[in-house]
């Protein structure tokens, strides 16, 4: 359910409530008002044409720590 | 004669009358760009000569919407498509055949952009039209322009290219990055629009197709995976021939922009349109050889082995995923549409 | 991609694949469900069965859209497309899903009904701007995910006046739901997959009474298969030490409270409704939401006093039982015969993460192999 994907945050556009995001070269214009706070160069998650939440850069990070970890470790 | 005011002018009714305006239409338009000595003739069937062998003849309608894309429009398409359908027999193109069917009120300057367009993709083909009709319908019965074009060709001595020849052991090879058109399209589609650099991949094959059946008579296969994308068209294979197929997700060229529309969009790359790509199945040995050829013309720079046939009574075709998993490449099912779950 | 590539690494996946093998306890069963649709696809597109212990088993849940939509909703969108001069707008998700008697949205546009495809409820809104003189309806449907911009658009109408709008509103509520599923009891199940992007915007806190009411191991998993491997490995750490918390896997997306600007804005525009039917759950009390009287003017169902349609499932169909977590889709007479995603005739034939849908696509191999 709910497809989303992360794009990473160009431009924003304060009046209008929008921002241009680019995945991978395709930008598209995204509405953020849904969000509070977002700033060039965040990644958000897109869904039907709206940026649902920031991804967090350190807990990503701490995620794919965590696949390490866990692989070494015992529960 | 009524005279044909290209700049401001719109298709009216009259311009499929058969009369004066049509006449104005046809000359004005048509045969001034698309001009040739066969088309010349101005008879209601022209008439060339024939050589002896075989010959081979396909027919393709083309409807797209918008009829301008980044890469193309619908007239460079109309040309390049049913190039390719003769050309994926293994056969040498000769003459198109071109009907239009316009609507009322479509723009003449529009009209003339796609007409100059198909005229530039026939000369750099060296397949000329040579033989046209055109009809008009009423505003709101038509989408614009429809173009219907259908292709003769010969086929050399000793080719056999058919989808029914594919066997266990064949290698499979694709010609370059896969779904390029579709997602150009989709990107200027209304209610979708992404800024992308990504163009449609539309051109004639014939050239390349001529260098690969010159190295290898023996290809057993051509198809050029058009809607549907690769998966439908490795489908149909398998169906004909009554195999299965193997294929590396890894081994498979997708430019990074469609990787990205598609996961956007939720779309899967196997299933997205090509205009400009061909994949074929030959026997391994030649494989080798084949993909030389192809990387040395500038359409199949890209081209690689992506999978092999093999035996398989259900005909399925299963990809190894660059994941390390297995998966069943389906026949596509309806449209492929965008979703949001 | 960035923040999707590093979460497809096969051999990782494939390492902590192991990890569970090691940890799993071979004397017992684990049934974990996969409460949404994504996690569906991703098990499937991605072949992370393959990767997991004979004694580990998915089960698909209710967390499709379009699965759960009861074939009346779309029959009444139908009949109003029919019956009034509208332009009715919706996700092409929605176009093929069967109504009653083999109907659909798709059939309906084909005998002339003016029916779009859209990609954003921002796109139904320009449509009803470029069309001031009919009335454009927007046929919305979704979990939390999806109602915030249903929301948004709502607003935006109102903020312009816009007269000739209207939302038919279909958004259903996931809490209510998985409390169904634990209650009934029915899919005996040792832990729950919970939604990635639904708790973006409900937050990991809207599971706690799932856990304690019910001592079910949760945890939130992101869509990607490491995501969803790494999940699993937690879920069977919960179910081996015997805990029941509410685990959060997708912390990179997914905060304890959620997105509040979100939850405050599909409070403004909504309020619950008493019940409403789920294809396959049947009438849920408070598991979706309305147009609240101060946005009255754009609920479809009043404006064009839309009635209540009751279809009959397909005879035979076992969709019901799948999106229970009952029964698996090859389990069904019809699975890969009257029913496939040419023809389906249940909707989780339909979606590509419909479970049958993606056991049909993507799960024959195992069986195909076994032919060979």
């Amino acid at each position: 359910m709910c497809l989303a994907v992360p794009a990473r945050v160009e431009s924003l556009d304060d009046v209008s409530s929008t921002a241009m995001v680019d995945l991978d070269g395709i930008r598209k214009e995204v509405s953020t008002v849904l969000l509070d706070e977002i700033n060039v160069g965040d990644y958000v998650l897109i869904h039907v044409g709206y940026a649902l939440e920031r991804i967090d850069p350190i807990e990503a990070e701490k995620t794919l720590l965590l696949f390490d970890e866990l692989r070494d470790s015992e529960a | 004669m009524s005279r044909l005011d290209i700049k401001n002018g719109l298709v009216e009714m009259a311009h499929g009358s058969g009369g004066r305006a049509s006449a104005a239409l046809i000359d004005g338009l048509f045969t001034r760009h698309l001009d040739n000595a066969l088309l010349r003739q101005g008879d209601d069937a022209t008439l060339f000569e024939v050589s002896a062998g075989r010959m081979v003849i396909s027919t393709d309608a083309h409807v797209v919407s918008p009829l301008f894309f980044p890469g193309g429009d619908i007239g460079s398409l109309s040309v390049h498509g049913t190039i390719n359908d003769v050309a994926m027999s293994g056969a040498k193109p000769l003459y198109l055949s071109a009907s239009f069917i316009l609507e009322e009120g479509f723009s003449l300057a529009e009209l003339e952009k796609i007409v100059i367009s198909m005229a530039e993709a026939s000369r750099l083909a060296g397949v000329p039209v040579v033989t046209g009709d055109t009809k008009v319908v009423e505003s709101g019965k038509g989408d614009g322009v429809f173009i219907s074009t259908t292709g003769i060709g010969v086929l050399a001595e000793g080719i056999r290219v058919s989808g029914d020849r594919a066997e266990a052991g064949d290698a499979i090879i694709v010609s370059g990055y896969i779904g390029d058109h579709g997602i150009a399209i989709l990107s200027s589609r209304q209610g979708l629009e992404f800024d992308t650099q990504i163009q449609s991949d539309s051109a004639a094959l014939h050239g390349l197709v001529a260098d690969m059946v010159q190295a290898v008579p023996d290809i057993h296969c051509l198809r050029d995976p058009t809607r549907g994308g690769l998966a439908t068209t490795l489908n149909e294979l398998c169906k004909q021939s009554g195999v299965g197929m193997r294929i590396h997700e890894t081994d498979i060229s997708v430019r990074a922009e469609v990787k990205g529309a598609c996961e956007l969009l939720g779309l899967d790359p196997l299933y997205i349109a090509n205009e400009g790509k061909l994949a074929c199945i030959c026997p391994k040995a030649s494989a080798a050889k084949l993909i030389s050829v192809m990387q040395a013309h500038p359409l199949g720079r890209e081209a690689a082995v992506i999978g092999e046939v093999v035996a398989d009574e259900s005909r399925l075709v299963v990809m190894q995923t660059t994941f390390g998993g297995q998966r069943v490449v389906d026949w596509l099912a309806g449209e492929q549409l965008p979703r949001i779950c | 991609m960035k923040y999707v590539d590093e979460y497809r690494d096969g051999d990782k996946a494939r390492e902590l694949a192991a990890r569970i093998h090691n940890e799993i306890d071979p004397q017992r069963q684990y049934r974990f469900m996969e409460f949404c649709g994504g996690h569906t696809h991703a098990i499937f597109r991605f072949g992370i069965h393959d990767l997991m212990p004979e004694n580990l088993k998915y089960v698909h849940g209710p967390g499709c859209p379009v699965c759960v939509l009861p074939a009346g909703r779309i029959e009444a969108a139908i009949k109003l497309a029919e019956s009034e001069d509208v332009i009715l707008c919706t996700y092409a998700d929605l176009m093929r899903v069967p109504a009653g008697k083999g109907d659909s949205l798709n059939r309906a546009k084909a005998r002339g009904s003016d029916i779009r495809m859209i990609y954003s409820s921002s796109d139904a809104l320009a449509v009803a701007r470029e069309n001031p003189d009919r009335q454009v309806v927007f046929f919305a449907i979704g979990f939390e995910t999806t109602t915030p911009p249903t929301a948004a658009a709502i607003r935006i109408a109102r903020a312009e006046g816009l007269k000739n709008f209207t939302v038919f509103c279909n958004h259903v509520l996931t809490p209510p739901a998985m409390l169904h599923i634990l209650s009934s009891g029915e899919a005996c199940i040792d832990g729950i997959l919970g939604p990635s992007h639904v708790s973006t915007i409900i937050g990991s806190h809207a599971y706690a009474d799932c856990c304690s009411l019910y001592r079910m191991p949760l945890v939130i998993a992101g869509f990607e298969p490491l995501d969803v491997i790494q999940s699993t490995l937690m879920l069977v750490r919960q179910v081996n030490q015997g805990r029941c918390e509410v685990e959060n896997q997708y912390v990179r997306a997914v905060r304890e409270t959620g997105n509040q600007k979100a939850q405050a804005l599909m409070a403004e525009v909504f309020e619950p409704r008493s019940v409403f039917e789920w294809r396959g759950l049947g009438d849920l009390p408070a598991s979706a939401v309305q147009i609240n009287a101060q946005y009255a003017l754009f609920d479809a169902e009043k404006r064009f006093a839309m009635q209540k349609m009751q279809t009959a499932d397909v005879k035979g169909c076992i969709c019901p039982a799948v999106l229970r977590g009952i029964s698996d889709p090859d389990q069904c007479k019809l699975f890969a015969t009257a029913c496939t995603p040419e023809e389906p005739k249940g909707a989780c034939m339909v979606s590509s993460e419909g479970a049958c849908a993606a056991q049909y696509s993507y799960g024959r191999y195992r069986s195909a192999e076994t032919r060979v």
